[in-house]
C-alpha cells in the first residue's frame, strides 16, 4: 500500500535496529515510555520488541484515551443513555469500558439506545436523522480528537441544532506526563512523544520535559519504521550528550502545532478546576469542560448526572501501568480476572491499552504466564 | 499444555458480541446450546454434523441477517445459499439439498424479495444443490429489519473422507484459498455511514469445488474451513486450541487486496479479523503442500491461494505470526465485533 509499506521496509528496520543496538552499552539497561496507546498497539502489532537489543525496555504511558476514563465517569454516561428520549453516541471502544453498573454495551442489551460512531460529527448528522431524540456524543480523548468535538459544537451552533448535546470528557497530555514525571523513583530515560496529539499541540509542548525533568522527548509517528527511527533518535541524543525534543513525525507535526483547531477548542472548551483520571486519582486542570456559551450542547448542563466517584477495583492495578511502574503481566488479574472479553480495568479494554495490547500480541514473550482462565 | 478449556457464559444478557463469531459466541454456544441440547454428534462443532447410521449424511444450519441486504458483489440470497454449501464443503461433504426459512418484515417490498430468491436460486444452480423444502413467516413492521433467511443444508460424504482437527500434526501446512476481508469490508463500506468510499466486492461464492479437489487428496488433507465471521484468526484460534497445537503464519504471505488494506487502515480494522465469504483454509501434509496449492490455483475461486504458514507442536494453542518487519506476536481470537450483522 503506497505510503504506508514504505514506513514498513523489513530493511529500513534492519538497518535502524543495528544502528539502536551500536548506540547502547551492553548490559545497561534504558527505559524509554511511548506515552501514546497507538505506539504501544504498534509496537505491539508488529512485534518490535524483537527488533531491540535487550538494552532496550520499552514502558507502556498513559496515552490510551480510553483507559484514562475513571469508572464513574462511564457510570455517568450509562446513566445519561438511560434517561428517556436519550440516544447515547461514542466510540466503539468505549462500549466495553466497565463502570460501576457495567458497561455501555451491556446497558444497550437492557435497552438503552446506544449507537457506535466513528466521529462527533456522525453523531450529530445522527441527531438530524432522529428529531424525537436527543442525541448525546460520549466525548473522550486528548488533543487528538477534541477539536472534532470542538468543530462538532461549532456546527450545532451555527446549524441551531437543539437535540444534540456532548458529554465532555476530553482530557490533556501535559498534566499526566507531569504526574509521571513526579513520580517518586522515576525509571524513565526518554520519551516516545505523541504523534496525533502533537499535530495538535506541537512539539514546543513537550519542552517541559527536557528542561525541567532532563528527560529527552522525539515525536514520534506510528509506523514500526518511525518508532525504530525515534528510538535511534532519543540514543542519539543520549550519546551525543543533548536533551531535547526532537521531531521524527516532521511530515505532519510542527514546533506550533494547528493554529485552528487550538483556536476551535478554546473557543468551545475551557480547563475544569480537577478531573478524576483512571489509576492516576484526581489531577487539577487536567481535563477540558463545555464553556457556558455553548450551555445549550453541554450534557452536563442539561441532564443530572450522577457524579459519583467509584473505586477502581482493588485487585486493578491500572494505575500502576499506566505510569509505567508495572509492566501489564505484573498485575495479579491480569489474564486471569481481567481479560479483553471481561475486563476490570479499562488497560485491557481498548487495543491500545496496554494490558489490552500485550494480551493479545505479546504474551508469547512471557511463557510463564498461565493460561488464560475463562 | 493446550489451552483447551471448558466455556463459561457469565453474562445475564445477550449482548452484540455474543453474535461476533468471537470468545464470546463461543462461550454462548459451549456454555448455553451445548449444555443444553449437547448430543455426540453436536459436540464436534464442526461446520457440518456427519450424521452417523444414516450413510454419510451431512447436515447443516446457518441464519442469515446481513445489513444492507444487498451489497456490492452479492446480497442475502447468494450469501444464504454459499454460506451452508461452503459449511457443507468444509466437512469433505458434497452439498446437495438445501431447506430455507424465510422472516420477512411487513411492508416489503415484493420486487426485492423476487431479486433476492432469483440470487438465490442462481447461486443454488452455480453450486449445484436444490432448494427442497421451506418456510415463510411474516412479522409486524419494526420487527425484523427486511428480512432474514436462514438455509439448511444436506450433504452426502464420501467413506474415508475424514477431516477434523484430530488430524492435524506438527509440520502440516496452512493454504488459503486467496485473498483475506473482501466481504466484511465491502458490507461495512455498502452501509455508508463511514463516508467511505471504495470499490470493494464481497467474495461470496460456493467453495465446495475447491474442497472437493482438496478432498481427492486423500488423507494428506486434514482439515478445512471457511473463514467467515471472526476472520482468519478466529478460525485458526479454533483449530490450535481443539488441536492442542500451535498455528503459525508469514505475514508477508497474507494476501490482501490493496483497497481492501487501505479500508482497513483508514478505519484499524485488522484484515485478519474481518469475515470472508468465498474462502477455504486447508491444512495438508508438507509432502501434499505444492499440489494442494496447484489444485487450488487451478480453479478461477483459488487463483490467488497461497501457502500462508505451517502447524507446530508449540506453543499448543496458540496462533503466531512472523511479522514482515521480523518480529513475532500472538494472533488472539476475535473479542468484541468490528461490526455486527456481517452475514
Amino acid at each position: 500500500m503506497k505510503y504506508v509499506d514504505e514506513f514498513r521496509s523489513a530493511e529500513l528496520a534492519r538497518g535502524l535496529s543495528a544502528e539502536i543496538a551500536s548506540l547502547v552499552r551492553p548490559g545497561e539497561t534504558v527505559r524509554i515510555m511511548e506515552v501514546c496507546g497507538g505506539h504501544t498497539h504498534a509496537i505491539y502489532r508488529h512485534g518490535l520488541e524483537d527488533l531491540l537489543p535487550p538494552e532496550v525496555e520499552l514502558v507502556h504511558g498513559p496515552g490510551c484515551p480510553v483507559c484514562v476514563i475513571p469508572m464513574g465517569r462511564v457510570d455517568d454516561a450509562i446513566a445519561l443513555a438511560e434517561e428517556p428520549g436519550v440516544t447515547l453516541a461514542t466510540f466503539g471502544d468505549m462500549m466495553r469500558v466497565p463502570g460501576g453498573r457495567g458497561s455501555l454495551l451491556e446497558a444497550k442489551a437492557r435497552g438503552a439506545d446506544v449507537r457506535m460512531v466513528y466521529s462527533p460529527l456522525d453523531a450529530l448528522a445522527l441527531a438530524a436523522r432522529l428529531p424525537d431524540r436527543r442525541v448525546v456524543f460520549f466525548a473522550v480523548g486528548f488533543e487528538t480528537t477534541a477539536p472534532a468535538t470542538a468543530v462538532t459544537l461549532l456546527r450545532a451552533r451555527s446549524q441551531a441544532t437543539p437535540n444534540f448535546a456532548v458529554f465532555c470528557n476530553h482530557v490533556t497530555i501535559e498534566p499526566p506526563l507531569r504526574a509521571i514525571l513526579e513520580t517518586p523513583g522515576l525509571q524513565v530515560d526518554a520519551f516516545i512523544g505523541p504523534g496525533h496529539v502533537s499535530t495538535v499541540i506541537g512539539t514546543d509542548a513537550y519542552r517541559f520535559i527536557p528542561e525541567e525533568y532532563g528527560r529527552p522527548v522525539a515525536v514520534s509517528a506510528f509506523e514500526p519504521v518511525d518508532l525504530l527511527q525515534s528510538i535511534a533518535m532519543l540514543l542519539r541524543q543520549r550519546a551525543e550528550g543533548r536533551c531535547e525534543v526532537e521531531n521524527q513525525y516532521t511530515r505532519v507535526v510542527r514546533p506550533e502545532g494547528n493554529a485552528r483547531a487550538l483556536a476551535a477548542i478554546d473557543e468551545t472548551m475551557e480547563l475544569r478546576d480537577d478531573f478524576e483520571w483512571r489509576g492516576l486519582g484526581t489531577i487539577p486542570r487536567s481535563a477540558l469542560r463545555i464553556r457556558p456559551a455553548f450551555a445549550a450542547w453541554d450534557a452536563e448542563e442539561l441532564y443530572a448526572l450522577p457524579g459519583i466517584r467509584i473505586e477502581d477495583p482493588k485487585a486493578c492495578l491500572c494505575g500502576e501501568v499506566l505510569t509505567g511502574q508495572i509492566k501489564p503481566w505484573e498485575c495479579g488479574v491480569f489474564g486471569t480476572a481481567c481479560t479483553p472479553e471481561r475486563p476490570l480495568g479499562t488497560c485491557m479494554v481498548s487495543s491500545e491499552g496496554a494490558c489490552a495490547a500485550f494480551y493479545a500480541y505479546g504474551r508469547l514473550r512471557r511463557p510463564a504466564e498461565e493460561p488464560v482462565g475463562a | 499444555m493446550a489451552r483447551r478449556r471448558k466455556a463459561v457464559l457469565r453474562d445475564e444478557l445477550i449482548t452484540l458480541a455474543h453474535g461476533a463469531g468471537g470468545k464470546a459466541t463461543r462461550n454462548l454456544v459451549e456454555a448455553l446450546f451445548l449444555d443444553e441440547l449437547g448430543n455426540e454428534v453436536l459436540a464436534g462443532l464442526g461446520d457440518a454434523a456427519v450424521l452417523p447410521g444414516a450413510g454419510r449424511i451431512a447436515l447443516t444450519t446457518d441464519s442469515y441477517v446481513v445489513h444492507p441486504l444487498e451489497f456490492p458483489g452479492g446480497d442475502i440470497g447468494d450469501l444464504a445459499v454459499n454460506g451452508t454449501v461452503n459449511d457443507l464443503a468444509m466437512v469433505g461433504a458434497k452439498p446437495l439439498w438445501l431447506t430455507a426459512g424465510f422472516v420477512i418484515e411487513e411492508g416489503f417490498p415484493v420486487a426485492d424479495l423476487r431479486r433476492i430468491a432469483a440470487s438465490m436460486g442462481r447461486a443454488a444452480r452455480a453450486a449445484g444443490v436444490a432448494v427442497v423444502a421451506g418456510d415463510t413467516k411474516v412479522v409486524e413492521r419494526g420487527k425484523a429489519d427486511g428480512l432474514y433467511v436462514t438455509t439448511a443444508g444436506v450433504g452426502t460424504v464420501a467413506d474415508g473422507v475424514d477431516l477434523g482437527p484430530s488430524r492435524v500434526e506438527p509440520g502440516d501446512r496452512v493454504l488459503l484459498s486467496g485473498t483475506l476481508a473482501d466481504h466484511g469490508m465491502a458490507v461495512m463500506v455498502a452501509r455508508g455511514d463511514l463516508q467511505l468510499e471504495a470499490e470493494i466486492e464481497s467474495d461470496t461464492a460456493p467453495v465446495h469445488e475447491l474442497a472437493a479437489a482438496l478432498v481427492a487428496l486423500g488423507p494428506a488433507l486434514r482439515w478445512l474451513r471457511d473463514p467467515t465471521r471472526g476472520g482468519l484468526a478466529t478460525a485458526l484460534n479454533e483449530l490450535a486450541e481443539a488441536a492442542g497445537l500451535a498455528v503459525v503464519l508469514d505475514e508477508s504471505a497474507l494476501p490482501v487486496r490493496p483497497a481492501v488494506n487501505a479500508a482497513c487502515e483508514i478505519l484499524g480494522i485488522d484484515p485478519l479479523y474481518v469475515a470472508n465469504e468465498g474462502k477455504l483454509i486447508a491444512i495438508v501434509a508438507a509432502g501434499a503442500a505444492d499440489e494442494a496449492l496447484a489444485l487450488l490455483r487451478a480453479s478461477p475461486l483459488g487463483a490467488e491461494a497461497v501457502l500462508l504458514g505451517e502447524i507446530r507442536a508449540e506453543p499448543a494453542g496458540l496462533v503466531l505470526l512472523d511479522t514482515a518487519l521480523g518480529g513475532g506476536r500472538i494472533v488472539d481470537m476475535l473479542v468484541g465485533d468490528p461490526l455486527p450483522r456481517i452475514c
